[in-house]
This record gives C-alpha cells, sequence and structure tokens, in this order.
C-alpha cells in the first residue's frame, strides 16, 4: 500500500495526480476463507482489519452492495463515549479512545474532531440527571463536565437562552472528547488498511444461505457461489433479522428506520454537537457547513429506508426551537437507514445457537460511534471463538436470564426507545 | 407515510396511529416462561408480509390488526382488532 502523505500529495501533484490507484483490490472469492464477514460497513470493515492486523487468518468480507452504502454512510456521526450504564461505557470508551488515534493508525484522514458533545438540559430534574451520569462517568475515568446555564449560552451562542425558548435550558453536561468523524472516511479507510493487510474485499456479493451441517455453520451460499469457512460473522445492522432468518435463526431485533437531515451549507455557526436530554433532536455542523440534524426513529417496522415526513416536521420543530436562526435555512436532503432496533436498546455482539456462526448487529440507531470498539472486539471473537469481556455483557441470551442493559430504561419495547 | 383505512374512521394519515407490536409477539396471560421469553423478546422481523397490532391513537383509538408489506410499505388489510383473531 502506498502511504499518502503531504509529500506523496506533492510529488504527485507535480506529476499531474498520475499517480492515484484504487484504494482497494476488487477480488474473486476464493473457495475458502478462515473467516468470512457478511456486511461491508464500518463495523465489518473494522473487524476485518482487526482481524488481519492482530491474527493470522485469511479474511473476507462479503458485501451486497458497495462499502458504507447503509448504515455507515447514513448516520449524523456523532461519536461520544458518556452513556450511563458500566457496559457501554467500558465499550465506546475503549472504542473512543480507539477513534482517537485512528487516522494515523489507518493512514487515512477520517477527519475526527473532538469538537465536544453537549447535552443540554431543560428542568432542575434533567440538571439532576446530567450531574448523576457525569458523576457515574467520571468514576469510570471518562470525562465529563457539569456546565452552568451561562457556561452553555457563552458555547453555543445561538441558542434561544430567552425567557420565552421552546425548550428553556437550564444547562448542561459536555463531554469534550466527544465530536464527530466523517463517516463514509471511516469506511474507506478500514477498508483500504483491511486490503493492504490482505483481506479480500468482495462488494455485490449478497449472501442468500448458510451450509449448515451437525449444528455447525461449515460457509455461505451467495449471488456469486458457495464460499467455505471456518467461522461466519453477520456484521448487517438494519438486516440483521433478515440475514439471521436466513440460518433459521429469530432474533430480538426490529428492523425500523432512523432519518437524518442536512440543510444548505453556511458558514460556521455551531462548533460542538448539541444533544438534550428531554428532547430527541442532535445538531452539529459539517466540515462542509451543512447543519446535520437526526431525531426519533420512525418507530414502526420497516425495510423501506424511506422515511415518515412527520418526522422532518418534528426533528425541524425541534431544532428550531433550540437554534432558532436556522429558521432561514432551507433543508437540502433528508434519508434514512434501517437500523436494528433491539428490546433493551443494546447491541447483541455473540455466538448464535448455530456454532462458528456469531453476529454482531443490534446497534439501535447508536451505532457509528461504536465502530472502532465493535470491530475490535468482534475481530478477537471471530478469531477465536470466545467473546471479547468488553462485549459479554451484550449477549444474546440476556433476554431470558433478565441481564438487560437498557440504557433508556423503557422496557422490552423496540419501538418506545 | 402510511395512509391507513381505519375501519371506523376511513383512510387517515400515519401521524393519527401508534405502532405497537407485531401480533406474533402477543401473549396470554397464563402462558409458560420459555414461551413467554421467546414471544416477547423474539420477532421473526421478515422483510416483507408482516402482521401487526396498531391503535388509532389519535382518532378513535381503536386497535386495528393491520397486514402490511415492510419493504413496500402496501397495506393487504386492517380490521378492528379482536382478540381471538
Amino acid at each position: 500500500m502506498r502511504g499518502y502523505s503531504a509529500w506523496a500529495l506533492l510529488r504527485g501533484g507535480l506529476g499531474g495526480h498520475r499517480h492515484w490507484r484504487p484504494a482497494w483490490r476488487s477480488p474473486e472469492p476464493r473457495k475458502q476463507y478462515d473467516v468470512i464477514i457478511i456486511g461491508g460497513g464500518g463495523h465489518g470493515l473494522a473487524t476485518a482489519y482487526y482481524l488481519a492486523k492482530h491474527h493470522r487468518v485469511s479474511v473476507a468480507v462479503l458485501e451486497r452492495a458497495w462499502l458504507g452504502g447503509g448504515n455507515t454512510g447514513r448516520n449524523t456521526t456523532i461519536v461520544r463515549s458518556n452513556y450511563r450504564l458500566p457496559a457501554y461505557q467500558a465499550l465506546l470508551e475503549h472504542s473512543l479512545k480507539l477513534w482517537e488515534g485512528l487516522s494515523d493508525e489507518l493512514n487515512y484522514n477520517v477527519m475526527f474532531s473532538q469538537r465536544g458533545a453537549l447535552f443540554l438540559g431543560h428542568s432542575d430534574s434533567d440538571m439532576t440527571r446530567l450531574a448523576e451520569r457525569g458523576d457515574a462517568l467520571r468514576c469510570a475515568g471518562i470525562d465529563a463536565e457539569l456546565m452552568t446555564r451561562e457556561a452553555v449560552a457563552k458555547l453555543v451562542p445561538l441558542l434561544d437562552m430567552s425567557d420565552k425558548a421552546r425548550f428553556p435550558i437550564a444547562g448542561g453536561m459536555i463531554q469534550r472528547r466527544g465530536g464527530t468523524a466523517r463517516h463514509d472516511a471511516v469506511a474507506w479507510g478500514y477498508a483500504r488498511a483491511a486490503d493492504a493487510l490482505g483481506v479480500d474485499i468482495i462488494q455485490q456479493c449478497e449472501v442468500t444461505g448458510f451450509a449448515i451441517s451437525g449444528g455447525r455453520v461449515t460457509g455461505v451460499e451467495t449471488s456469486r457461489g458457495a464460499i467455505e469457512a471456518d467461522r461466519v460473522g453477520i456484521v448487517v445492522a438494519g438486516n440483521s433479522g433478515h440475514v439471521a432468518g436466513l440460518a433459521g435463526l429469530r432474533l430480538p431485533v426490529e428492523s425500523q428506520l432512523l432519518q437524518a437531515f442536512v440543510t444548505e451549507p453556511v458558514k460556521p455557526m455551531i462548533d460542538t454537537v448539541i444533544m438534550s436530554q428531554s428532547v430527541h433532536c442532535y445538531i452539529s455542523q459539517s466540515d462542509k457547513g451543512e447543519i446535520v440534524l437526526g431525531g426519533d426513529p420512525d418507530q414502526y417496522p420497516t425495510y423501506s429506508q424511506r422515511g415518515v415526513p412527520m418526522r422532518i416536521e418534528e426533528v425541524a420543530g425541534q431544532a428550531i426551537g433550540l437554534v432558532p436562526a436556522l429558521s432561514k435555512l432551507r433543508m437540502l436532503r433528508s434519508w434514512a437507514g434501517t437500523t436494528d432496533m433491539t428490546c433493551d436498546g443494546g447491541p447483541i455482539i455473540d455466538e448464535t445457537p448455530i456454532a462458528n456462526l456469531h453476529i454482531n448487529g443490534g446497534w439501535c440507531y447508536g451505532g457509528f460511534k461504536a465502530t472502532c470498539g465493535s470491530g475490535w472486539v468482534f475481530a478477537e471473537q471471530l478469531a477465536t471463538g470466545d467473546v471479547h469481556p468488553l462485549a459479554r455483557p451484550f449477549s444474546l441470551d440476556r433476554f431470558a436470564t433478565g441481564a438487560m442493559q437498557d440504557e433508556a430504561a423503557v422496557g422490552p419495547m423496540p419501538n418506545h426507545r | 407515510m402510511l395512509l391507513i383505512n381505519c375501519p371506523l374512521c376511513g383512510p387517515r394519515a400515519q401521524a393519527e396511529f401508534n405502532f405497537e407490536r407485531p401480533v406474533e409477539t402477543i401473549i396470554g396471560v397464563d402462558v409458560p416462561t420459555a414461551e413467554l421469553v421467546e414471544r416477547l423478546y423474539t420477532r421473526t422481523n421478515a422483510r416483507g408480509p408482516s402482521a401487526e397490532l396498531w391503535r388509532h391513537a389519535r382518532g378513535c383509538r381503536a386497535w386495528l390488526r393491520i397486514e402490511r408489506h415492510t419493504v413496500t410499505h402496501v397495506i393487504a388489510s386492517v380490521a378492528v382488532w379482536e382478540p381471538q383473531s
């Protein structure tokens, strides 16, 4: 792999930029691999990269369409680790530490920007909950800072701090190490680095079935023929229910849509990530200048990737309520991604009841921030067959045993998150 | 957005309705624990036809059984929910 650098760019520029090569190969699938990863999104490609880097195994990534074309390219790019429950804190903080070195690690600029992830509090009870979460985070060694109303107003001057504000602001809590990253670059960076380590990335290759004998998976059927493997990992969040269904499995997952929206690009006006303890609307500004908005899921099962218009109205109303200046902007685009909504809001990282068939999915609407950590733990799982300690709380059987990881504390309903 | 033909009110926008749960996850009062866990927590989650319990929450408030395709969004039937159905 030729390294990317300022020097290489300068040298290439002198030669008329004719030095560019494809960032990864497009090989024909072999008959057999040690490990097959189904799904060429961020999580699957990260898994492939860490597998190839840390373990001596042959790996193929099978992608039905194109790399990063699912939820990796549809999220609102927010990265943070300030969750309340210890299992999420441990996994997401491990992930955040990997994010901090990712561009160097991959020799690919993922544009990770630690601009801070701010949660607004709108009432005394919001502030109590934020303080409680902040204390828990600091006890776990994760940065959290409670902010007064005045400090919030100084950090984001465009917030409506008036007496008549639709969402009065009492204060906030910020994780300064949180921020955003360029989501496509994450997929491409991991793909390029994994390819350089010998991983075969095979696009336009849909898995249509599993070869299972004696309760063990021995390979997959695909639109490009059968491929054998010692272990198979399903990393297709959004379509986990469908792909697991090909192996006869049913999951605690409902596929629902999450929408995102961008406005026309404007000069810098919001230089942090704004979220809220009570209003489900999140706001940031991309490097291109677009205001990126997201909100609640569509809350009914669908694989259509077509969002309901009422959510656009709701998110726009909330965003304008928080930052009135946004009312002047035109919305450019909206889109939807299909997310795996689980029965407790947590991911599923486990071996399935079919031996050697592993799954990493169920990331609900919060998978992007976990990309690096998820790949890290799943790589070890696919290499050794044992679930990594950081992933053990997210087992498939926790719904039967009652060891739920319910961050939102809303019970066993995927559509009430 | 879905246009749902409520048997009591006529065609109304999805905004008036709440999705509640897939029909397969509705449980009886005295089911054994294993069946309860299986039905409460797992889903077929089909990429295709799906039978679901909805409520016309911002309308007549009736509970409805809707048969719907999860990719094309075509609604095959809407009926007032009857527990024995």
